[in-house]
């Protein structure tokens, strides 16, 4: 198990090499000069734009200033300076990293806490009016735009009732509606998951066997049909992730939160790349984490995979390598 | 005898066919309710501007004006009327989805058959790739290709199209991993048929059909981000009344004349629903194993 993970950790630092390489050559193609840009409105001669652009290291070939990108940003964290404020975006980088952590790893609990519980449920009432309308509600959750949901939430709990703040980032409670509005897609797609795939290992022999025992409902669903049902639904709470970042990109901009995607967003608008091209890898690397963390509970919750690395542990480095 | 009644057997009972997807959507009634929606979203894109106000006709006398007779769903900030905004703006909704899906499907088609018929070295380079650009979060690699190619339709086709790329590649060169040692493809091989034939005639049409409940399937969330896009200013832009870009401009006001966010939210959540319910039952149709 350990080596798994240790195997999964290391796997992170290629995959964003290459996302920084890629971001990195895709920003190059980006119209407009970043010596002009950097300048803002002011007016130069050609000769100064030229010494700024040296001094940039604008002039230099692409690789090379791509090796040296990656050599601060890997070796030193630095992302550069900001073309607009002229402070390092490292810094910032960190902090604003934190803020969208929280919002995330929020959102996936409340995701999973909300999501399987219903997907359960609707599997052992299905095809009830209970089940029918969950599996409505859940749709009409998955269709809607998260954006929309937020500036609802928003029009609902914090100008009409006046529950909950509607923007900032300071306390608890600024946290609270943006949670939620993370949430509310991923846990439509997960309850839809569960469901069916707890569908599937219902009516298996096994199932019918564990109830024919005279066990009780609750044994049967949570001690033989649930372990079994887990895989695919592990599987799709990975792949809510990648929806549920999207998801805290809009909603940190609705709830003007100080995270991650609202200084992408700001880079983008004033054109300073140095902001866009960390704030994406940073977003990237928040990503691959989260999948990370999905990658061990599915290898918790597979025997086969677990075994796998169990047997290395036991036979020596042969079986290691054919494994691995 | 045995010839007749292979003759005989109605077209819509193979599964998988045309006929067949069709009658069973036509079974579905959510599915039915999602088409219907879905066309009469289409017809009124097209045929509005022919009998109602233009989408850009500027009225400071109705500046927002809740909703109306006159004005069915109000007027925003600067008096357009919405209802002949939101009828025309679902052209973009949908000609991006299916758009970004469409360009996505085609490129992930032609990568992955080439990955799973080759095998070896093309394989691993081309998967590996799949795997970096899968490692960047959907919504964020569309917003980094729009970066770079400024806000518009067609780059937001493209930016949403290169984000949903790898899960159609990934996709067929599993199904072509599949069906790769089969006889059939050993028979063209014998006879000496070339490898894009082999690939395009033999292999890619034999491992359709998860592709088509992929490509249902997207196309609603494909929307989706089309609008976020537009939302956060990199989609299509004003004045042009993408519904994502009509609530980012109504959302400063949205204490006071909150009818002018809620009602195109409204037809964005329609239009996905549609397609997800759509999406859903070709699913069904195509896919009995999922069926529940």
């Amino acid at each position: 198990m350990l080596l798994y993970i240790i195997k999964r950790l290391l796997l992170i630092i290629p995959i964003i090499l290459a996302v920084t390489i890629i971001i990195f050559t895709i920003m190059n193609f980006v119209p407009g000069d970043p010596a002009t840009i950097s300048m803002g409105g002011e007016r130069i001669t050609p000769e100064q734009l030229e010494v700024l652009r040296e001094n940039m290291g604008l002039n230099k070939p692409f690789f090379e200033r791509l090796s040296t990108y990656l050599y601060n940003v890997f070796f030193h964290l630095d992302f550069g300076v900001s073309y607009t404020t002229g402070s390092p975006v490292g810094p910032e980088l960190l902090v604003r990293f934190w803020t969208t952590f929280r919002i995330a790893i929020a959102g996936i609990i409340l995701t999973v806490l909300i999501g399987v519980p219903l997907g359960i449920r609707a599997a052992i009432r299905a095809n009830t009016v209970e089940d029918r309308v969950s599996m409505f509600l859940t749709l009409l959750g998955y269709s809607m735009p998260p954006f929309w949901l937020a500036l609802l939430l928003v029009l609902l709990f914090s100008l009409t009732l006046g529950w909950f703040p509607s923007y900032g980032s300071t306390s608890f409670m600024h946290y609270v509606l943006p949670t939620v509005c993370v949430a509310i897609g991923g846990i439509a797609g997960l309850a839809r998951q569960t469901r069916s795939s707890m569908l599937e290992v219902i009516r298996s022999d096994y199932v019918t066997t564990a109830k024919s025992k005279g066990l009780t409902e609750n044994k049967v669903v949570y001690g033989h049909a649930l372990p079994n049902a887990l895989i695919p639904i592990i599987t799709v709470i990975g792949s809510q992730f990648g929806r549920l970042i999207g998801g805290v990109v809009v909603v940190e901009s609705v709830f003007s939160i100080r995270g991650l995607s609202v200084y992408l967003l700001n880079g983008i608008n004033t054109r300073d790349y140095p902001v866009v091209q960390g704030s994406l890898i940073v977003i990237s690397f928040l990503f691959a984490v989260v999948m990370l963390i999905a990658d061990m509970f599915y290898t918790y919750s597979d025997p086969r995979i677990k075994a796998r690395y169990a047997r290395i542990k036991k036979s020596g480095d042969k079986n290691a390598k054919a494994a691995g | 005898m045995q010839k007749r009644r292979v003759e005989r057997i109605d077209k819509s009972k193979r599964p998988g066919s045309l006929p067949y997807i069709w009658k069973k959507i036509s079974k579905n009634p959510g599915a039915m309710a999602g088409l219907i929606l879905l066309c009469l979203f289409i017809v009124m894109s097209f045929v509005s501007p022919y009998f109602m106000k233009s989408y850009s006709e500027v009225d400071m006398r109705d500046r927002f004006a809740t909703p109306s007779w006159e004005h069915p769903f109000g007027c925003d900030e600067i008096g357009r009327d919405i209802m002949s905004r939101v009828f025309y703006g679902a052209r973009y909704t949908l000609s991006i989805g299916v758009g970004a899906v469409f360009l996505a499907a085609t490129v992930g088609i032609f990568l992955g058959a080439i990955a799973g018929y080759s095998g070896g070295i093309v394989d691993s380079v081309l998967m590996r790739l799949m795997d970096i650009l899968q490692s960047i979060p959907g919504l964020v690699s569309s917003i980094a290709v729009v970066t770079a190619l400024g806000p518009g339709l067609i780059n937001c086709i493209i930016a949403i199209g290169i984000s949903y790329m790898p899960q159609f590649a990934r996709l067929i060169r599993a199904n072509i991993l599949g069906i790769r040692g089969s006889e059939f493809i050993e028979a063209a091989t014998i006879i000496n048929c070339s490898t894009g034939r082999i690939i395009f005639k033999h292999l890619i049409p034999n491992s359709i059909s998860p592709i088509i409940v992929q490509i249902s399937l997207m196309i609603a969330q494909a929307g989706l981000t089309a609008s976020t896009l537009s939302f956060l200013g990199l989609g299509v832009k004003e004045p042009m009344p993408e519904w994502g870009s009509m609530i980012a401009g109504a959302r400063n006001y949205i204490r006071d004349f909150p009818h002018m966010v809620i009602i195109p939210g409204i037809f964005i959540m329609l239009t996905v629903l549609s397609l997800n319910l759509l999406g859903d039952a070709i699913r069904d149709a195509l896919d009995p194993k999922l069926k529940d």
